[in-house]
């Protein structure tokens, strides 16, 4: 069976991100961009299910500018067997994000979509879900276990109060979290195999997709600073600021 | 205007989060009426009729709807909400993972994470960990909403006096089947809902250190027990004792940092904490930065100390 991995370009999570001076958004220029790192998890899991002999093939895809090549040029490295980009410089969204990988899906036929839980740019939470519900396949979401058999996924899932185990009919769509797995670094002689494996380009128009954004960005500031406080010599110092400052306890 | 909120439950009472959910459906201004989708759910359905501000309470009970799966509940979304200006949600897992595909199926946009109305079609939501804040208009007829339970104070659960209604169940889809949950049993109060939070990190050592002193100290304090991603990766507590970004996002009156150098990805999951304690052995570590008490020391020495003074 076939694995489709989405994998977004976003700024490295290492770069403390600056707001643009015109609040048009933060500052992207010369920045360190990286695959999201909850991207490299679904990957990761991706190859692991093509180990495990569930999968016979792994397609990553990316939605962006011509350098979202180079992030799918890390996932084969990793271990994915060859990459779309649907190249466009608009601003797409999670509903046309969805709406693509819906296109995509539809030519590829693939059992699984894993992608990651969340974007570390946009924080939106929301592409798996909203792909899920275009295709009308079932969702298991905020994923740390996947097995996979006889055409069901079990899925453990972090949910607020503990975990959850569920059972999906595929095809389905899986989106990662955390602790799913730690992913693998790309070794050299596998970053050079990389360069060989095919890679399409396409775009939005070829695909047949309205990718118009429907949230305009009115503007991005910084958020409110807290401001430090003191420093208190023990915990007697403590206490007196909690009952008698602050008014805590 | 009328606003439909999404309530979660289990089937016995509201989670925690309807109420800030509520209190930004009166933020967007007009009626607000409350779903509640459940097995057996009559418990759940008398305490949302109370919940202030809300005027009609749409119930629909069947068994499909025992586990919350998204497959069965957002076709039910869907169905009423052209009758809406705005579907929210509070932003929990479960809102999470439902709100996005009913917001899809209806073609709209999904606005997540709402931390402030600007006006009914203008939200705010932090980007970026929290290290932006975005103001984004919706264009859409309607707005799909999730709620950062955090940005707004809770209405009263009680005191209201809403009408109820029951309506018809959707077809099982069967697509997914909750097999077992694990929940983790505490007597404490629930992390997101919580006045005070006791939180360790890293320099706690092991879990068995973790309990040994963090425990009394939650319980001197009547405080939910909170964890760091490195505390949470090296195995010391549960997966959801951790606050942060990727992991629970809370706003207690007090929230005490024990051993938690502070990396941006937990302090996007605290800092607005109405007071912050920290105690730390390394002067230099950020956690100091967004305290408004710090204790620099030997958190094995100063945590009981602490327990015993309070």
């Amino acid at each position: 069976m076939k694995i489709i991995v989405p994998v977004k370009r976003v700024v490295d999570y290492n770069v403390k991100v600056r707001v643009k001076a015109d609040q048009s958004g933060v500052e992207l220029a010369n920045i360190k961009m990286s695959m999201n790192p909850f991207d490299e998890i679904s990957v990761e899991e991706a190859i692991k299910l093509k180990e495990a002999g569930v999968a016979t093939e792994i397609i990553a895809v990316s939605i962006g500018v011509t350098q979202c090549q180079e992030t799918l040029r890390t996932a084969l490295a990793m271990g994915a067997d060859r990459a779309i980009l649907v190249e466009t410089s608009a601003e797409v969204q999670p509903l046309a994000v969805a709406k693509l990988l819906k296109a995509i899906c539809e030519k590829e036929s693939p059992q699984l979509v894993i992608l990651g839980k969340q974007a570390i740019d946009d924080d939106s939470n929301q592409t798996g879900q909203m792909l899920a519900a275009l295709m009308n396949w079932p969702q298991a979401t905020f994923a740390s276990k996947v097995s996979v058999d006889a055409g069901i996924a079990e899925v453990m899932r972090e949910i607020d109060g503990g975990m959850e185990t569920i059972e999906i009919k595929l095809p389905a769509i899986i989106t990662a979290d955390l602790r799913l797995n730690t992913p693998r670094y790309a070794t050299l002689p596998n970053i050079m195999k990389a360069k060989k494996k095919p890679m399409d380009v396409t775009t939005p128009e070829a695909l047949g997709v309205d990718i118009t954004p429907r949230l305009k960005t009115l503007k991005v500031v910084e958020p409110p600073k807290r401001k430090g406080g003191v420093i208190v010599a023990d915990v007697a110092a403590l206490v007196d600021k909690l009952k008698n400052e602050a008014k805590v306890i | 205007m009328t606003i439909l909120v999404l309530a979660e439950h289990d089937n016995l009472h509201l989670k925690p989060g309807v109420t800030n959910a509520v209190a930004a459906a009166q933020k967007i201004g007009g009626e607000i009426h409350l779903l509640i989708a459940g097995s057996a759910c009559s418990g759940a359905a008398s305490a949302a009729a109370q919940v202030a501000g809300v005027t009609k309470v749409l119930i629909a009970d069947a068994a499909q709807y025992g586990d919350g799966t998204p497959e069965n509940l957002a076709p039910l979304i869907v169905g009423i909400a052209k009758n809406y200006s705005h579907v929210l949600a509070s932003a929990s897992a479960y809102g999470k993972n439902l709100m996005p595909r009913v917001a899809a199926l209806m073609d709209v946009a999904q606005i997540s994470e709402i931390i402030s109305v600007e006006s009914p079609d203008t939200f705010v939501r932090p980007i970026y960990a929290g290290n932006a804040f975005a103001t984004v208009q919706s264009t859409d007829t309607i707005k799909v909403i999730t709620v950062r339970a955090t940005g707004f104070d809770g209405v009263a659960a009680t005191g209201g006096t809403a009408t109820t209604e029951n309506i018809m169940a959707g077809a099982d889809t069967g697509q997914s089947k909750v097999l077992r949950q694990e929940l983790t049993k505490s007597d404490r109060p629930e992390l997101v809902a919580a006045k005070r939070i006791v939180s360790g990190g890293r320099g706690m050592g092991d879990g068995e250190k973790y309990r040994q002193l963090l425990e009394p100290l939650a319980d001197k304090l009547g405080a939910a027990l909170g964890a760091s991603r490195a505390a949470v990766d090296a195995g010391f507590v549960p997966n959801d004792y951790q606050v942060g970004q990727t992991g629970k996002i809370v706003a207690p009156e007090l929230y005490i940092a024990v051993g938690i150098s502070g990396a941006i990805q937990h302090l996007a999951g605290m800092k607005d904490s109405k007071v912050i304690v920290a105690i730390n052995k390394d002067p230099e570590a950020p956690i100091f930065q967004v305290a408004d008490y710090g204790l620099v020391g030997d958190l094995f020495a100063l945590v009981p100390q602490l327990t015993a003074a309070l």
